[in-house]
C-alpha cells in the first residue's frame, strides 16, 4: 500500500469555499430595512364570494395538527372529519409526531400532491410554514387555520376557539380570585413559540397589570414544550425555585395534565392553585381529589366543527375569506368573519366539581 | 467495500432498493414520480445530503461529528439575530460561516489535541453548540428573511424538479467523491480509518487529517444552517433539533463501517436518496408518523445487521471447510 502525504482534503475544501464564495458575490447588501417587506394583509381570496353557493359534495379536507397523538387535537379533529360527512365531503387528519416549526411543512408539501381541497393547520410557527401554504393556495387550496394562526398572508381564515383576550383576561381572573389577589405566580406554557399561547399570556400579563392585581407578581414563565415529561420536570423546577409560589397557569391541556400530576403527588397538594386551560376527561380525577378546583377551556369539539364548515364554505366558494361575510356552520348557527380574516367559535366553559361530569372529551 | 455473499456490494443492493422505491412508488401513488413531488422530497434532504458529505468522510476515517445539528441551530439562530440586527444577508453569511468553521476547529482540537474519542467530545459540543444557540436568540423566531434568498433555497434549476441547495450538493457530492476515491486524500482517510497506528507509522499526518475534517464538518453544518433558515424562513434555536441522526443512519445505511475504513460515497448518496423517497412515498400514501419511524429504524437496523450476520456466516462456513479438509489428515 503506498499512501501519498499530503494536505488532507484541501481541494474539496477550496472548492466548498469557492462555491459559497460565489454565491456571496452576486449580490450587493441586503439588509432587513432594504428588502421589500409585503405588509398588505393578503387574507382576503381574489374570487368573489355567492352567499348562496351550495356546499359542493365530496371536497377532500385535511387537518393538520401540531402533532399527531396531542390528545386535544385529536378531539378537534375528529370532530372536523365527523363535521365532514354531514356535508357529505371527506377529511382526515395527518402531522407529525414532534411539534417542530419545521415537521409540518414536509406534510404541507404531501397534501398539495394529493390535491386536497382544503387544508386544515394548527400551525407551529407561524412563518415557517409560509411558504408551502402560499404554494398550496396558489393551486386553490383553501387553507384554514385553527387552534394556532399562522401568519394572516398565508391562510385564507382562521377559526379563533374564543377571542384570545378573553381567553388571557379569564384564565388570570380564575387564579387571582382562587389565591387572593396576592402572592407569586408562575406560567408554564408550551413552546416557546407557539403563536396562541404566547398571546394569551400577553393579555395574561396585561390583567395583571391592574391595579386589584398589585400583590400577584408574575415570577416565570416555563415552558414544557407540549411534552408530558418536560412539563412534569418544569413544574418540579418551577415549585423548589420559588418556595413562595401560590399559584400556576398552564395554557395548554398537555402542560396543565403534567403539573396537576407533579402536584397532586407533592406536598404543595391544596397550597399551590393550579389552573389554566384542560380538557375534562384528563383533568377530571385532578378535579375531584382536590389539586384543582377550576379550569377552563372551550369546546374542541365544535372548533373542529366549525373549522370544518369554514373550509367548506371557502371551497364552495360561498365565502372568499374577506371580513363581514357570513356562512353558515351546521349546527352552531351563522358565523361571521372578523377583522383580519377571523371567525370566532365563543366564550370559554369554567369547568368545576360541579360541572365537570357533564363533559366527555 | 463490504461484499454480500459472493460479488454483491453492499451499495448496489441500496442503489437497487432505491431504483426499486423510486418504481414502486411512481407504479403505486400517481403523485409520487411527478416533477413538484420530487422536488419537494429533495429540497427537503437539503441539510441532511449536504452535512452527510463530510460526515461520510469522518465515518471512513473512524470518527463521528454528532455536533452538526447543533452547529446548524447556532448558526441559525445566528443569521436571525444578526439579520434582525440590520445586517446584510451577504455580510451574515460569511460571518455564520466562520462561526461553523470555529465550531469545527474545537471540536477538532479536542479531539486531536487532547485525544478524545470523537463521539464523546461531540456529544458534549452538541450540548453546548445548542446552549450557545438559545443563548443567542432565545427561544423566539426571526422571520421575513429576503425573498431573493429565500427562494434561491426552495426554488429548482429552471427546467428540473431539482432545487438549487440539490444541485450544489451534486457538485460538492462529485468533489467529495472524487478526493474519497481517486486522490491520494482519499487512500489516507481509509488507512487512518483501518487502522490507525499503521497509518501513522506510514507517514499518514493522521492529526491534521482529522482536524481538517472536523473543521470542513462545522463549515458544512454552518453552511446547511443558513440554508435551513432561509428554507424555511425562520431563524430559530432549535432548527434541526436530531438531524444528525438521519445524517449518521444515511452514512451507515449507506454501507460506511462505523469502525472505519470502509465504504463508498456513492453507498451514501443512494443512501440519503432512499430516506428522503421512502418517507416521501410513506407520506403520500398516509402511513402514521409512527410507522415511518419504525421502517427507518428497521431499514437502519437491517443495514448494520446484515453485513455482520454475512461475515460471521462466511467464518463459520470457512471453518467448516477448513475443518474438513484438515480432518483426513487427522485420521491415520
Amino acid at each position: 500500500m503506498t499512501i501519498r502525504l499530503r494536505a488532507p482534503r484541501r481541494p474539496a475544501a477550496v472548492a466548498t469555499a469557492g462555491v459559497l464564495a460565489l454565491s456571496l458575490a452576486a449580490c450587493g447588501g441586503t439588509t432587513k430595512d432594504s428588502s421589500s417587506r409585503s405588509g398588505k394583509g393578503a387574507s382576503g381570496g381574489t374570487a368573489s364570494a355567492d352567499p348562496n353557493a351550495p356546499l359542493k359534495k365530496g371536497l377532500k379536507l385535511a387537518f393538520l395538527p401540531k402533532q399527531v397523538n396531542n390528545p386535544y387535537e385529536t378531539i378537534v379533529d375528529e370532530a372536523g372529519i365527523a363535521a365532514a360527512k354531514e356535508f357529505g365531503g371527506e377529511a382526515k387528519e395527518v402531522g407529525p409526531s414532534d411539534a417542530s416549526a419545521s415537521s409540518q411543512v414536509s406534510y404541507i408539501n404531501t397534501l398539495i400532491q394529493q390535491r386536497h381541497d382544503a387544508i386544515l393547520i394548527a400551525a407551529n410557527d407561524e412563518n415557517a410554514v409560509c411558504g408551502p401554504l402560499k404554494q398550496a393556495r396558489s393551486k386553490n387550496i383553501k387553507i384554514v387555520a385553527y387552534d394556532s394562526d399562522t401568519n394572516p398572508q398565508c391562510r385564507d381564515l382562521f377559526i379563533n376557539q374564543a377571542s384570545s383576550e378573553e381567553i388571557g383576561r379569564s384564565e388570570a381572573k380564575l387564579l387571582a380570585e382562587q389565591i387572593g389577589q396576592e402572592g407569586e405566580i408562575a406560567i408554564l406554557s408550551a413552546t416557546a413559540n407557539a403563536t396562541n399561547q404566547n398571546t394569551w399570556i400577553k393579555f395574561m400579563k396585561d390583567e395583571l397589570a391592574k391595579p386589584e392585581y398589585s400583590k400577584i407578581k408574575l415570577v416565570k414563565v416555563a415552558y414544557g414544550d407540549d411534552d408530558d415529561q418536560k412539563s412534569f420536570q418544569q413544574t418540579q423546577g418551577l415549585l423548589q425555585a420559588y418556595p413562595n409560589l401560590k399559584g400556576i397557569i398552564s395554557p395548554t391541556t398537555v402542560g396543565i395534565a403534567a403539573a396537576a400530576r407533579y402536584i397532586s403527588a407533592s406536598k404543595y397538594k391544596g397550597k399551590v392553585v393550579l389552573t389554566g386551560l384542560g380538557t375534562p376527561d384528563q383533568m377530571r380525577k385532578f378535579v375531584k381529589d382536590g389539586t384543582v378546583k377550576q379550569f377552563e377551556l372551550w369546546d374542541p369539539k365544535n372548533l373542529g366543527y366549525l373549522a370544518s364548515y369554514a373550509a367548506a364554505a371557502l371551497s364552495s366558494g360561498q365565502i372568499s375569506g374577506a371580513p363581514g361575510e357570513k356562512f353558515k356552520a351546521g349546527k352552531l348557527g351563522e358565523r361571521t368573519i372578523g377583522a383580519n380574516g377571523e371567525v370566532i367559535l365563543g366564550p370559554p366553559t369554567v369547568f368545576d366539581v360541579k360541572n365537570i361530569d357533564q363533559y366527555h372529551f | 467495500m463490504s461484499r454480500l455473499g459472493g460479488r454483491l456490494r453492499w451499495e448496489t443492493a441500496v442503489t437497487a432498493l432505491l431504483v426499486a422505491v423510486f418504481a414502486g412508488g411512481a407504479g403505486f401513488s400517481p403523485d409520487f414520480a411527478n416533477g413538484d413531488n420530487l422536488s419537494f422530497a429533495l429540497d427537503d434532504l437539503s441539510e441532511i445530503a449536504l452535512i452527510a458529505l463530510p460526515m461520510t468522510l469522518l465515518v471512513v476515517c473512524g470518527q463521528v461529528d454528532l455536533s452538526v445539528a447543533s452547529i446548524l441551530g447556532l448558526c441559525s439562530a445566528l443569521t436571525g439575530r444578526l439579520w434582525d440586527a440590520g445586517l446584510a444577508i451577504e455580510m451574515i453569511i460569511p460571518l455564520v460561516l466562520l462561526v461553523g468553521v470555529g465550531c469545527g476547529l474545537v471540536n477538532g482540537l479536542l479531539v486531536t489535541r487532547l485525544g478524545l474519542p470523537s463521539l464523546a467530545v461531540t456529544i458534549g459540543t452538541m450540548t453546548l453548540y445548542r446552549g450557545l444557540a438559545y443563548v443567542t436568540l432565545g427561544t423566539g423566531a426571526i422571520s421575513e428573511f429576503p425573498v431573493a434568498y429565500t427562494d434561491l433555497a426552495t426554488s429548482s434549476v429552471p427546467g428540473t424538479p431539482i432545487p438549487y441547495p440539490i444541485a450544489l450538493f451534486a457538485v460538492l457530492a462529485v468533489v467529495t467523491a472524487i478526493v474519497l476515491h481517486a486522490t491520494g486524500v482519499g487512500r489516507s482517510l481509509f488507512a487512518i480509518g483501518a487502522q490507525e497506528d499503521a497509518a501513522y507509522f506510514a507517514g499518514i499526518r493522521v492529526k491534521r487529517a482529522k482536524l481538517a475534517l472536523f473543521v470542513v464538518s462545522g463549515l458544512v453544518a454552518g453552511f446547511a444552517g443558513v440554508v435551513y433558515t432561509l428554507r424555511y424562513g425562520s431563524a430559530r434555536a432549535d432548527n434541526g433539533l436530531g438531524l444528525e441522526l438521519t445524517v449518521i443512519a444515511a452514512v451507515l445505511l449507506g454501507g460506511i463501517d462505523f469502525d472505519g475504513g470502509r465504504g463508498t460515497l456513492g453507498g451514501v448518496i443512494a443512501a440519503v436518496l432512499l430516506i428522503g423517497l421512502l418517507r416521501n412515498l410513506l407520506m403520500l400514501n398516509d402511513v402514521s408518523t409512527e410507522v415511518q419511524s419504525i421502517v427507518t429504524g428497521l431499514l437502519l437496523i437491517v443495514s448494520v445487521l446484515t453485513p455482520r450476520l454475512i461475515a460471521v456466516a462466511r467464518e463459520a462456513r470457512g471453518r467448516r471447510r477448513g475443518a474438513r479438509t484438515a480432518a483426513p489428515a487427522v485420521v491415520p
